[in-house]
């Protein structure tokens, strides 16, 4: 990790932070982008608990997916479970290529308006990439790894539990990272169903025709986004450093 | 002490192993020859039941390997594999740990067995415990795999192609660290090879196997003076035969009485290796020494001559 990245992301988080507890001291940078007296800073709600909101809403929702996708790939990979590998996949796909849009737009008559169909959008949305990455990782243990496991006696769910998935959690956690970023992202659309979160920010932007409001909602996002997954990588780096990195 | 009988392994209906039936000899090394694809990792896996029989028994001290559940049966089994299979994110320590944590052992007996352990695989316990395999040479994860293979005293430990990612040097010593361990431990080994040299260096007993079936089970001697096929003799070799058959005896063995001035060679050397001095030094006869250097008589060449041929 070379010493300018890191100053760079405790820049980030420094700004993120700064803007988040005194966004009013921000002001005379984004009154440029306002017309006819506006407000330059988001003021219909307070922007820290619209952002913590978020970022609770989408760490349940990939809590959840995290949950479901190890599991699924843990079945598949499975002797007995690998003949569901075709169907788990098809339908994880769907939930990755079904527009998370479509998803509310159905979810709401269901479950109605707010938190819930937020979470389901997400938890589809957040499926795939833990799931391909817990199946290269499982599929990716060394065979005679696997062999010396058994060989010693280790029972199916010993040898899952003590050298199958350690060996492939640095892919398992990649693969939560990776969707952990993407439903930052994505959350900010459960605004539209009433779920709490910074699309609120954007959303009200675009109906008075505030540019300053919908850049704070998108670069508050992209910041912790950003951040989310450069937290998670160096956590990462500090639990396996000694033993995987070959 | 490990008694197969009728052994038989199909897949589909491809026969892989063909009605194996070995007695195999406590506290020796019993070698499973064959080429590639004749079923000796097949045989070698079913003693364990890594592989289920299709038919037939493996008995061990006269218990049916099949009355156990088969990952309790293994603990008491050593396994070593060719590219060792270490476990990636453990310590050197902890993989040699791993059979006596499944069975339980308390701290103290297992430190003291690790311990034990690495020192006699000269393994600097304070250089090498706690490092992972990846910063260990080959011939080093190697001795890991051996040792993490016979950490619970296992009577028996099964070998498959154990040296065979080492280079000729590191072979060659690993060979003979394997013998001195067996000695030491009195342990029953069982090794599968398609390294004829390797098969008559360790084996006690050597079993050649060609496409599922055993040609023929008996002392390397025997395989060379006596092959019940012409496979067999195909894979011992007609050419070096009489080279491989001094190989397998020793001066110490050999020696007639009488003094020899000239060349000298230990007891323990093979008839091949003091061939070579005479042939070397363009002698007739050679002094045989024991290990501290006294004198036990002589060996000329025509008495080497006569231990390289069947009679
Ligand atoms: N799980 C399996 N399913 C189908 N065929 C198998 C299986 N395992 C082994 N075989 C076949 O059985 C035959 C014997 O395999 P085995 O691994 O016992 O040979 P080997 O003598 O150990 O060979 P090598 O020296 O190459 O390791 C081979 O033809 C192999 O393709
Ligand atoms: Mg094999």
């Amino acid at each position: 990790m070379s010493r300018a990245a890191t100053v760079l992301r405790l820049a980030a988080l420094a700004l993120l932070v700064t803007f988040l507890l005194t966004p009013a001291s921000f002001a005379p940078l984004f009154a440029p982008l306002t017309q006819y007296g506006a407000p330059p800073i988001y003021d219909q709600g307070n922007l820290l608990t619209l952002a913590l909101a978020q970022i609770a809403t989408v760490c349940c929702a990939t809590a959840a997916s995290a949950v479901v996708a190890v599991g699924l790939g843990i079945l598949v990979t499975r002797a007995s479970g690998a003949q569901f590998l075709p169907l788990s996949r098809t339908l994880v796909n769907i939930g990755q290529t079904f527009p998370p849009v479509a998803v509310l737009a159905i979810a709401v008559p269901l479950v109605g308006f707010g938190l819930k169909p937020t979470l389901i959008a997400l938890f589809c949305y957040g499926l795939l990439p833990i799931f391909e990455n817990t199946i290269s990782g499982l599929h990716g243990c060394p065979p005679a790894v696997i062999e010396a496991a058994s060989g010693m006696g280790m029972s199916p769910t010993q040898r899952l539990l003590g050298v199958e998935l350690p060996l492939a959690m640095p892919l398992i956690l990649e693969g939560i990272r990776l969707s952990l970023v993407i439903n930052v992202g994505t959350a900010a659309i459960g605004s539209t169903v009433g779920a709490k979160g910074l699309g609120e920010v954007i959303i009200a932007g675009l109906l008075s025709n505030n540019t300053a409001f919908i850049l704070q909602g998108g670069l508050v996002t992209g910041l912790m986004a950003i951040l989310l997954y450069e937290a998670m990588a160096a956590v990462e780096r500090r639990l396996f450093r000694p033993a995987l990195i070959e | 002490m490990i008694s197969i009988d009728n052994l038989s392994k199909q897949y589909g209906s491809t026969t892989v192993v063909d009605r194996v039936s070995l007695d195999i000899e406590r506290n020796s090394i019993t070698v499973i020859v064959g080429t590639s694809g004749s079923g000796k990792s097949t045989l070698l896996r079913m003693i364990n039941r890594l592989v289920e029989p299709s038919s037939g028994r493996v008995l061990i001290d006269g218990n049916d390997t099949a009355g156990e559940p088969a990952h309790l049966l293994r603990r008491r089994i050593g396994y070593a594999i060719q590219g060792n299979g270490l476990f990636p994110h453990r310590t050197v320590a902890e993989n040699i740990a791993t059979v006596p944590r499944l069975l339980g052992w308390d701290d103290t007996r297992l430190r003291a067995r690790v311990l034990q352990l690495l020192t006699v695989f000269q393994l600097d316990p304070a250089e090498f415990a706690g490092k992972f395999p990846h910063q260990l040479s080959g011939g080093q994860q190697q001795r890991v795999g051996v040792a993490r293979a016979l950490a619970a005293e296992p009577a028996v430990l099964l070998m498959d192609e154990p040296f065979g990612a080492l280079d000729p040097i590191i072979r060659a010593k690993a060979q003979d660290d394997l013998l001195d361990i067996q000695r030491r431990f009195a342990t029953t080994i069982v090794l599968v090879t398609h390294d004829m040299d390797e098969a008559f260096r360790l084996g006690s007993r050597v079993a050649v196997m060609s496409r599922g079936r055993v040609l023929q089970y008996d002392r390397p001697a025997v395989l060379i003076t006596r092959p019940a096929d012409p496979f067999v003799s195909q894979m011992t070799g007609l050419a070096d035969r009489a080279m491989r058959l001094l190989s397998l005896t020793t001066a110490g063995e050999a020696v007639i009485p009488g003094a020899a001035g000239g060349p000298v060679i230990a007891a323990s050397a093979s008839l091949r290796d003091a061939l070579s001095e005479l042939v070397w030094r363009g002698a007739e006869s050679v002094a045989v020494v024991d290990a501290d250097g006294a004198p036990l008589g002589r060996l000329t060449v025509a008495a080497i001559l006569a231990h390289g041929r069947p009679g």
